[in-house]
């Protein structure tokens, strides 16, 4: 019982976590997002299995999610219209095979290649994919997009998937699915094999394997799942418009992915949740949402290519041993560094957004619980103090807090070397 | 059906208009060990890159067990039996010791591009991949990332990696390149119990490994194969000794 325990206890958690979020977090927002986040917890997950688990650095995943919802949403019309006779539960499988196949077709092309070659080629096929977009509008549903109404059919035992919660225990049993079966891959001889793919192709092939058989299944399990995801968005949002095969679509999956985590498993659906949160409530604080993402993710490359996932295993590593409470003193400098350089660098943005955007409202905006007057030469002066007394903090307690770390470091490898010498 | 595990056959490779293979003839019998020497530039490394379908020759054929490989893919080559190992370290660097032999097992057994198999369930795989991890001498390092190996140990996760596939024709490329004398010595014990039964081909710089390990030695020159005898035969050819012993005792 206990070995079951911990071995399924983390899926056990996982499962009650989805159930439980929508009696936890009531209100509309709240259940509007949780939707969303499962839906790009796929997406990222699926995503990652090219980026984390096969290194292949794709710059047009979105071309498989958003076929998936464009496929759906015309699934869904023609389930209205009675010419197709399908439950809802079984549309994201529709998206799916929609994704599968556009991966089947496109990623014959695209695996041909790996690495710098890959990309350019996925980006490619972003581009022409979008293009079609806007040449086929009957498909497309040109500016406007393709709508539709999900409440279709007979209601079963109830559930019409009209209220959002409904749809969101629909979208919760999906992405519970296909995090398990994601992960159950990672555990196959495919999934272990795309690995040693991502580390040294050439070796691969000495090996008895066909890198480029290797890296197309990959590509088309993946775009099985983005399908999936762009299924469930197709029955949450009820409207698909062309953005969802666009290339910023297909970077924000990258970026995400990137966030969370690419080299863990479970990184992308903490990019997944990241995702949610920055595209809807800091789009809702700031105008200037999109620079604040890409200065995270800029600070995200530089210090932690592991993303927030690495940060956290790293550190629980660290934990393990005890040596944390060395670094607590850095991390809370490393803490008071970045209030300092977010509140400077913040104002100046906010100011200049203002000025630009709306400088016909007067010269005041608030703040975080200030005010900032942008006609005044101090406001602007102390923005920019507290950006550099930031920026200088941060370096200062960094290179403390690198020296540090690295110690750590090599207390852990020396333990564990004298583990396995005695 | 020919009798030989490998044969060359007036190979050639030009790369642009410089031909660094100019007409290879040899012939290995099924089981021997085949020590591949040269002076630098020889183009052994070639040989090894043709045979292992790294690189298509210009022309020419080359037969294993009797049927033509040349033009083969590598991956295509390997599942026909033949196997070879790098002289620079060729292997998985972030997947474990354990993971590494694993991966290089899979195919032989059949497992192919499974994903509806868990690799904890595949019984053979895990007992091939911990049966040549001790043969290797790295049970002790089972979860070590091969990057986190040192170099010797790395040399000999190469060599399992290399045979653990269970290829009946084996090229080594300087297996004990950048070994000390002491690591070298051993090394050569652990690759003559390795590839016991096997058809062996080595290139190999250290004379000592040549005549200690080989059947027969095989000396390239200039793209091509001045001669190809037992040890002492190929050290007492007035050919050799002019054009290769003569040339590395310049070189020293």
């Amino acid at each position: 019982m206990s070995n079951l325990l911990s071995r399924y206890g983390l899926w056990l958690g996982f499962a009650v976590v989805l159930l439980a979020a929508p009696l936890m977090f009531t209100s509309n927002l709240s259940q509007t997002m949780l939707s969303q986040m499962g839906i790009a917890i796929i997406a990222c997950l699926s995503y990652n299995l090219l980026l984390g688990q096969g290194g292949m650095l794709s710059f047009g995943h979105a071309v498989y999610s958003g076929m998936g919802s464009y496929f759906a949403i015309h699934a869904l019309n023609a389930m209205g219209q009675g010419s197709l006779h399908l439950p809802v539960v079984l549309l994201p499988l529709v998206g799916g095979l929609a994704g599968m196949g556009f991966a089947i077709l496109l990623g014959y092309v695209t695996t041909k290649k790996s690495g710098t070659t890959f990309s350019m080629i996925t980006l490619g096929m972003a581009e022409l994919v979008f293009a079609m977009s806007l040449m086929f509008s009957e498909f497309f549903g040109g500016e406007a997009g393709v709508s539709a109404n999900r409440v279709v059919g007979e209601a079963f035992m109830g559930i019409t998937f009209g209220p959002q919660r409904q749809v969101y225990y629909l979208i919760a049993f999906y992405t519970f699915v296909s995090v398990a079966l994601l992960y159950a891959l990672t555990q196959t001889p495919l999934g272990r094999i795309l690995n040693a793919v991502r580390d040294n192709p050439e070796r691969v092939e000495f090996v008895g394997y066909n890198t480029q058989q290797v890296r197309y299944r990959a590509f088309i399990i993946a775009g099985f799942f983005a399908g999936i995801a762009g299924g469930l968005g197709a029955i949450n949002f009820e409207i698909v418009t062309a953005e969802v095969v666009g290339p910023a679509r297909s970077g924000s999956y990258l970026l995400f992915t990137f966030l969370g985590g690419a080299t863990f498993f479970f990184g992308p659906i903490l990019g997944g949740i990241l995702m949610v949160l920055a595209f809807v409530l800091l789009s809702e604080i700031t105008k200037a949402w999109l620079l604040y993402l890409g200065l995270v993710f800029l600070f995200m490359v530089v210090y932690a290519p592991g993303g927030l996932a690495g940060l956290i295993m790293m550190n629980l590593r660290i934990a393990q041993t005890g040596a944390l409470k060395r670094l607590l003193p850095s991390y809370a400098g490393l803490g008071v560094a970045m209030a300092l350089m977010l509140a400077g660098a913040g104002a100046l943005v906010e100011m200049i957004y203002h000025l630009q955007l709306d400088g016909g409202n007067g010269s005041q905006l608030p703040f975080a619980g200030w005010v900032l007057h942008t006609d005044s030469a101090t406001t602007w002066g102390v923005s920019v103090a507290l950006l550099a007394i930031g920026l200088l903090v941060f370096e200062t307690v960094r290179r403390r807090f690198a020296l540090i770390w690295s110690d750590i470091q090599t207390e852990i490898a020396a333990a564990q070397q004298a583990k396995e010498a005695s | 059906m020919s009798a030989y595990s490998l044969e060359l056959q007036g190979l050639t490779k030009q790369f642009g208009k410089t031909e660094i293979i100019r007409g290879v003839d040899l012939e290995v019998t099924a089981g021997e060990r085949v020590a591949i020497i040269g002076p630098n530039g020889a183009g052994k490394s070639t040989l090894f890159n043709l045979i292992s379908g790294r690189f298509a020759p210009t022309s020419g054929s080359i037969s294993l067990k009797g049927q033509r490989i040349d033009g083969l893919k590598p991956f295509e080559i390997n599942r026909l039996g033949l196997s070879r190992s790098f002289q620079i370290t060729n292997i998985f660097p972030k997947l474990s010791v354990f993971e590494n032999l694993r991966c290089a097992v899979l195919w032989s057994l059949g497992h192919r591009y499974s994903f509806w198999s868990f690799l904890g369930n595949l019984k053979d795989a895990n007992e091939l991949a911990e049966n040549w991890m001790q043969r290797i001498r790295l049970s002790a390092k089972r979860d070590t990332l091969a990057m986190n190996l040192t170099y010797a140990e790395q040399r000999a996760l190469e060599i399992g990696i290399t045979m653990a596939g269970g290829a009946e024709v084996v090229l080594l490329d300087e297996p004990t390149a950048g070994m000390n004398n002491s690591e070298t010595e051993r090394f050569i014990g652990l690759i003559k119990e390795v590839t016991q039964g096997k058809t062996l081909l080595a290139v190999e710089h250290d004379m000592g490994v040549v005549f200690g390990l080989a059947d027969k030695i095989a000396v390239l020159v200039y793209g091509e194969i001045i001669a190809f005898d037992t040890p002492d035969k190929v050290r007492a050819n007035a050919l050799v000794q002019e054009a290769y012993l003569g040339s590395l005792q310049e070189d020293h």
